[in-house]
């Protein structure tokens, strides 16, 4: 049944000012089709601002926003198409879960008998078969956050938008659902523009990610690029776990205290100083001394802290302070560990050598 | 069992008394805290109103007799006076959701600081005596008060309109004080609908007037049945202002029975009335409650 395309969106030039305040500062961005892009910012960044925008609810001070080759500035939400998912579900509570998913296709004047079989199917999709007749406070969380799916996707949109959709979840079943999620967005045909503030979330589930910050865009990638080959200290602070300190860059080569980092990559230009980023799992705990190849980052080890899964050893280096590093908690992790107090010998190779400018150029 | 253990076992058991005893105490302190209050209400509410109610089963010579209910059923006056009050307290119950509900749907829309101002004008007239607001009215609707005077020189009328000492004044009067009691209720409820709601309805679709009246008016509703069941009840048994802005040309319930003691002195047949008018009141009550479930309507 399903005959609709996903479609490309292309954001260009938009602005956006609350008085003095700049929520949207000359955003571009596009979107392929059938991308499952996400917005990742901290709170007051404009991501949801931006989201909003595409939406139809805020209206920006300029710039264009097309849908496929339709611009679609000046169109009233109601006539975007879009499927959209809110942070607090927004489900009608006088309406039955079927008739919340119905809703879409009844403002769309479909048949009763279609809207049926079509809000069962998008009910059978998001695993909810069997509850269209339940009430919404019949259900738990997770299941409100299923039928507004169902709500959002059953009229087959090509482009749906999702603000938090999950934030309001517990941990468990937010994990749960991102990987659904996903598994749901390849089955649809749609482009998803996914809002949230929550790293791990977006690096599960996007093709790529944009990191929303002060009203722009600092960085748009695949997570693992994102993850790995931060354009600004901004984005390797917000985006994963790490710890960071000040380096001194002349020539393209970065010092640590006075002694050359051996990087892997040409160190990316921009404002400000630059900074060291260290991921705690990439850094290796060596038995014997640290490999000529890579920065020797060794240390005593200050406190060991058991976190499940992994062990978070906290280790203070001679000059340049506290250094995290993290090990699985198997038995390989944990052999050979030294205990408290003892000298821990730390290595972190080149390519895992991260050095980012303050401000991106 | 050792001697330790039989220790353990007999503090164990003294615990769960402890337990018990506090909270029986607690339950006992939340009954003495409202025993005040029931009481009052007891002797100023409820033994009036029974020994009301019985008085009206004695006809004037003191004898046990329905005459006094009969009389209800059966005079053509009483029965006047019934479908003016019933004609009254629609009509103003109508005007005030059809000026009520824009006022709440506007207040919800403009910004907090806003809409505390604008309660503020509902609010200080509502806290003002009713006595004094009628009076206010009298002046403001009379032959050649500040309405006709001010429309007249104008040029929008050439005779001053008769607006006080009949049904008019009565009923302006009246949504006057009735309004804040459909405004609190429906207000209260239109700022707990969720806009994200309004939005999610018209981001799926619906034209903005589409999700006003398919999602936000339903909202609502808990509410406007809540200030139409006040106000509709309170306008039944409304003395002060029809009496002095329906200048005597119209008799409401309320003034019928003022009238029936301090004229005619007859105490059965004004507590009959009384009955009849606090039956209506419930009757009412049970009807929105069982049509529309005004308890169900309150689940979210």
């Amino acid at each position: 049944m399903s005959s609709t395309q996903s479609l490309p969106i292309d954001i260009s030039g938009l602005c956006k000012s609350y008085g003095s305040f700049k929520a949207l500062d000359d955003v571009s961005l596009n979107i392929a089709a059938g991308e499952f892009l996400t917005l990742l910012g901290p709170s007051g960044s404009g991501k949801t601002t931006l989201l909003m925008a595409l939406a139809g609810f805020t209206r920006p001070d300029s710039g264009s926003i097309r849908f496929g080759d339709q611009e679609v500035i000046a169109t009233p939400p109601n006539k975007r198409g879009l499927g959209m998912v809110f942070q607090s579900y927004a489900l009608f509570p006088f309406m039955t879960v079927a008739e919340n998913v119905a809703y879409p296709l009844k403002i769309r004047g479909i048949s009763k008998s279609d809207q049926k079989t079509r809000a069962e199917h998008a009910l059978d999709t998001c695993q909810l078969g069997g509850y269209g007749d339940r009430r919404i406070n019949q259900l738990s969380g997770g299941q409100r956050q299923r039928v507004a799916l169902a709500r959002a996707m059953v009229f087959e949109p090509r482009i749906i938008l999702m603000d938090e959709p999950l934030s309001a979840l517990d941990k468990k079943l937010r994990e749960h659902m991102q990987i659904e999620l996903k598994a749901l967005h390849q089955k649809l045909d749609a482009t998803v523009v996914y809002v949230t503030h929550d790293q791990r979330e977006a690096l599960t589930m996007s093709d790529r990610i944009a990191v929303v910050n002060h009203g722009r865009i600092e960085q748009i990638d695949t997570p693992e690029r994102l993850y790995r080959q931060p354009h600004s200290f901004f984005v390797a602070d917000f985006v994963g776990e790490s710890i960071s300190l000040p380096v001194e860059v002349a020539n393209d080569k970065a010092h640590l205290n006075g002694r050359l980092l051996k990087s892997g990559s040409t160190i990316a230009q921009g404002s400000g100083g630059h900074h060291l980023v260290i991921r705690p799992e990439l850094l290796e705990v060596t038995s014997g001394a640290v490999p000529e190849t890579a920065n020797d980052l060794s240390g005593h080890v200050h406190d060991i802290i058991y976190q499940g899964e992994s062990v978070l050893v906290i280790v203070k280096h001679d000059s340049v302070g506290e250094i995290n590093v993290r090990v699985p908690a198997n038995r390989a992790g944990q052999t050979g560990l030294p205990s408290k107090g003892e000298r821990i010998g730390l290595a972190l190779h080149p390519e895992d050598t991260i050095i980012v400018p303050e401000h991106a150029s | 069992m050792s001697a330790a253990e039989a220790y353990e076992s007999a503090e164990t058991l003294q615990n769960v008394s402890t337990l018990k005893s506090e909270e029986r105490r607690e339950r006992r302190t939340f009954l003495g805290l409202s025993i005040p209050a029931v009481l009052v209400i007891f002797v100023v509410v409820f033994l009036p109103v029974l020994w009301l109610s019985s008085l009206s089963f004695y006809n004037a010579a003191g004898e046990l007799s329905m005459e006094n209910y009969a009389r209800i059923f059966e005079s053509a006056l009483y029965k006047r006076t019934f479908v003016v009050t019933f004609q009254i307290s629609v009509a103003v119950t109508v005007i005030c959701v059809l000026l009520g509900y824009p006022l709440c749907y506007w207040l919800t829309k403009v910004s907090d600081k806003t809409a505390a101002i604008l309660m503020v004008f509902v609010l200080v007239p509502f806290w003002t005596s009713v006595l004094v607001r009628t009076y206010a009215w009298l002046v403001l609707l009379q032959r050649n008060g500040i309405i006709n005077s001010s429309m007249m020189s104008m040029g929008i009328i050439d005779e001053p309109l008769q607006l006080a000492h009949n049904l008019t004044g009565s009923i302006i009067g009246m949504v006057h004080i009735m309004l804040p009691f459909l405004v609190l209720p429906l207000y209260a409820t239109m700022r707990t609908v969720d806009t994200d709601l309004v939005r999610a309805a018209i981001g799926l679709g619906s034209s903005p007037r589409g999700a006003f009246w398919r999602v936000f008016f339903p909202m609502s509703l808990p509410g406007l049945f809540a200030g139409i069941v006040l106000v509709f009840i309170l306008s039944l048994g409304f003395f002060v202002t029809p009496a002095l802005l329906g200048g005597g040309r119209v008799q409401m319930l309320a003034q019928r029975i003022e009238s029936t003691i301090t004229v005619y002195s007859n105490w059965g047949a004004a507590s009959a009335l009384g009955v009849v008018l606090l039956l209506m009141a419930l009757v009412v009550i049970w009807l929105m409650n069982r049509f529309f479930g005004l308890d169900k309507l309150f689940i979210r």
